[in-house]
């Protein structure tokens, strides 16, 4: 039980519960980056305007929209969903379908597009739950097969096949 | 008037029947056909993965292709919608209220029957108000100055992000958000380089084909692993004879079909109200109007066919605002201009005019495609539904793998694919908390050009901000502006509930 039930205490406690009062403080912190970084690029005048402008402009709305969205979050009652992770975080599953794209970019760079292809399908398909090892691998064959006459074959996009630029 | 309008029109049938033109359009309605189907794949991820191909094409084509794949969609949604119960598409979620009902009575090929052609009036009403609407528009159009294009933007942008799906606010600051990444970059006018962060690699700005593909392929990948939904595959068998309606189905739907496009055609024209609205006011409407109202929900055709038309009706009404002024009502038109824009195209009301063959070829294609996309629908329906039981499993590391090549294919830069997996992970975080990510789009697209024309405006004026409200049209434009703001804080105050309950739609396949 908290012990003391001060005002300001209650009204902390009730905004940080809220999923809006998260939102509302990413958009002041985009606004904030904006704001800060804007002038550094020369402000002109209203004349003349120079690059910085427009962004330490946009910086401030941003931080005003980030409180106003920040203090929704006190009008509102609180909603069912107010957890900013879903009730069953796929930790396993968000990271296999990051890493697929960073296998791309990986195996794409040094060895070419045939294990690129195969290695990001592959790996992403892991994510699921259903997928076994043998339907993923045939998945990740499949996808190649056919991602190989595609890109390469009909719409020759500048990759080499099998490559070996050494690490 | 009508006289140079069909000589036009006969112009761009003649660009849209030429071979090549004809192809990509087929390919394009194939393929947005297809993607419609399959559950948790949306048109905007689809387009942003054919993008990088079509830039090896001429523009004509590479527009029409991504046309189809937009209202292709379109007409798969609503199978998806029908057969399984499944909001694929949000302008097709309401089809689900009784379209599902239908299907379980074994009627739901009839619903389809009777959706594709209510499809067909809807968009085909759509075609013609652009025709005719375009011109007008772009003879007022021409004579803005600086200070009424800013206005107008701004009132598009507002528009496009307090309408949309969500809270307003949120709506609002997504807008502001894609201004500010599509300030990333290389200043234009004084070269200066903006939140680049050292990086070489920003100096041309944010790829649009990454940003599209971020927000709308890995987050909501990232937001649909291991959720989707078992699918119901009890009702897919329909073969092609249960699709004929018969005589009093027929006279049934012709009236909420024709209501149902006007909805549309009249919610095509208030900037920001997509589809998505179209369709909820106009069931919205046939239930206000219906005799037996409590009726609704259980398998009226009505509740199909006036959604449908109507969403129909609005998709093709959307193009009137993004080819006539260069103003895109949302995301999916935001990301039709950007590709215009990358084939070196600029968008506004000159586009008509320097570029015939283009706006025409598009309306011409538009009727075409949707003849093909008939056509497509009445036999190919049991390859459709057979598509619909693909697991997700398999779907999306294949759609993982089109988002890395069509990422790289864009500039053959495998920077822009780790800049997309950053943008992704951004994207899913937006999404948690509750943001709605399209509107990024739209404020990406327009960012650029409002930053240029405000500056001109400034210019012009010698300083002095009061141009806006001064000069006649551009106040009225900003008076558009502030009534939006003002209706939305009423409508908050009184916490004014929509008229029909929402269902629950599959997220971002907007």
């Amino acid at each position: 039980m908290p012990p003391a039930h001060s005002p300001v205490v209650d009204l902390v406690r009730n905004l940080v519960r809220k999923r809006d009062f998260y939102a509302g403080g990413l958009i002041i912190f985009f606004g904030l980056v904006m704001a800060l970084k804007g002038p550094g690029y020369r402000l002109g005048t209203l004349m003349h305007m120079g690059p910085g402008f427009l962004p330490t402009a946009l910086g401030i709305i941003l931080i005003c929209l980030g409180i106003a969205i920040a203090g929704t979050g006190l009008t509102v009652p609180e909603g069912e969903d107010e957890d900013i992770l879903p009730k069953n975080p796929e930790w396993f599953g968000w990271a296999c379908i990051l890493a697929g794209p960073l296998c791309f970019i990986l195996f794409g760079s040094y060895f070419g597009l045939i294990p690129a292809i195969f290695t990001c399908v592959f790996v992403a398909a892991r994510g699921d739950r259903t997928a076994t090892l043998k339907s993923s691998l045939l998945l990740a064959a499949f996808v190649t097969v056919f991602g190989v006459g595609l890109f390469s074959y009909l719409l020759q996009v500048p990759m080499p096949l099998l490559t070996w630029r050494g690490l | 008037m009508i006289e140079t309008a069909l000589t036009d029109l006969w112009y761009g049938f003649g660009v849209a029947l030429q071979p090549h033109n004809l192809m990509w359009c087929f390919i394009g309605v194939l393929v947005g056909n297809m993607v419609g189907v399959l559950p948790g794949m949306g048109p905007l991820a689809t387009i942003s993965i054919l993008l990088p191909l079509t830039f090896g094409i001429k523009p004509v084509g590479a527009i029409l292709m991504l046309a189809g794949v937009m209202y292709g969609a379109q007409y798969g949604g609503a199978i998806c919608s029908i057969l399984l119960n499944l909001p694929c598409h949000p302008p097709h979620a309401v089809t689900c209220l009784d379209g599902f009902p239908m299907t379980k009575q074994g009627r739901g090929g009839v619903a389809l029957g009777l959706t594709v052609m209510a499809s067909f009036v809807g968009a085909s009403w759509g075609i013609t108000e652009m025709i005719f609407l375009s011109p007008i528009l772009v003879r007022v159009a021409l004579e803005f100055g600086p200070a009424e294009i800013c206005s107008l933007m701004l009132l598009g942008l507002l528009a496009g992000s307090t309408l949309a799906r969500g809270s307003p606010l949120k709506g609002v600051a997504m807008t502001v958000l894609g201004l500010m990444l599509g300030i990333v970059g290389t200043d234009l006018e004084t070269g200066a380089e903006r939140f680049t962060f050292g990086m070489t690699h920003l100096d041309d700005g944010i790829e649009l084909v990454g940003l599209a593909l971020g927000l709308f392929g890995i987050a909501e990948f990232m937001n649909s692993i291991n959720q989707v939904v078992s699918i119901n595959a009890k009702y897919t068998n329909v073969r092609l004879r249960d699709m004929r309606p018969s005589k009093s189905d027929l006279k049934q739907a012709i009236a909420p079909m024709f209501r149902g496009t006007l909805v549309g055609s009249l919610c095509a024209l208030i900037p920001g109200t997509g589809p998505t609205i179209a369709s909820f006011v106009a069931y919205a409407t046939e239930k206000k109007i219906s005799k037996h109202p409590e009726k609704f929900g259980t398998g009226l055709i009505e509740g199909v066919i006036a959604p449908e038309a109507s969403t129909h009706s609005s998709v093709q009404g959307d193009f009137i605002p993004t080819m006539s002024l260069g103003i895109p009502g949302d995301a999916v038109m935001a990301l039709l201009l950007g590709a215009l824009m990358i084939q070196g195209i600029v968008p506004g009301p000159q586009l008509i005019k320097e570029h015939p063959d283009i706006f025409w070829g598009l309306v011409a294609s538009f009727w075409i495609g949707n003849i093909m996309l008939v056509l497509l629908n009445v036999p190919l329906i049991g390859i459709w539904v057979k598509l619909l039981t693909i697991p997700y499993k398999y779907l999306y590391p294949s759609a993982l793998f089109f988002v890395c090549i069509g990422v790289y294919a864009a500039n053959n830069d495998m920077f822009q694919v780790g800049e997309t997996v950053v943008i992704g992970i951004l994207g899913y975080v937006l999404l948690r908390l509750g943001f709605h990510p399209a509107p990024i789009l739209l404020g990406f697209v327009l960012g650029p050009r409002f930053e240029e024309n405000f500056r001109r405006a400034m210019l012009i004026s010698r300083g002095d901000i009061l141009v806006f409200v001064e000069r006649p049209i551009s106040a009225v434009f900003i008076g558009l502006c502030v009534l939006l703001i003002v209706l939305q804080i009423y409508v908050r105050i009184r916490g004014t509930k929509p008229p029909i309950e929402i269902p629950t739609v599959l997220e971002g396949a907007e």
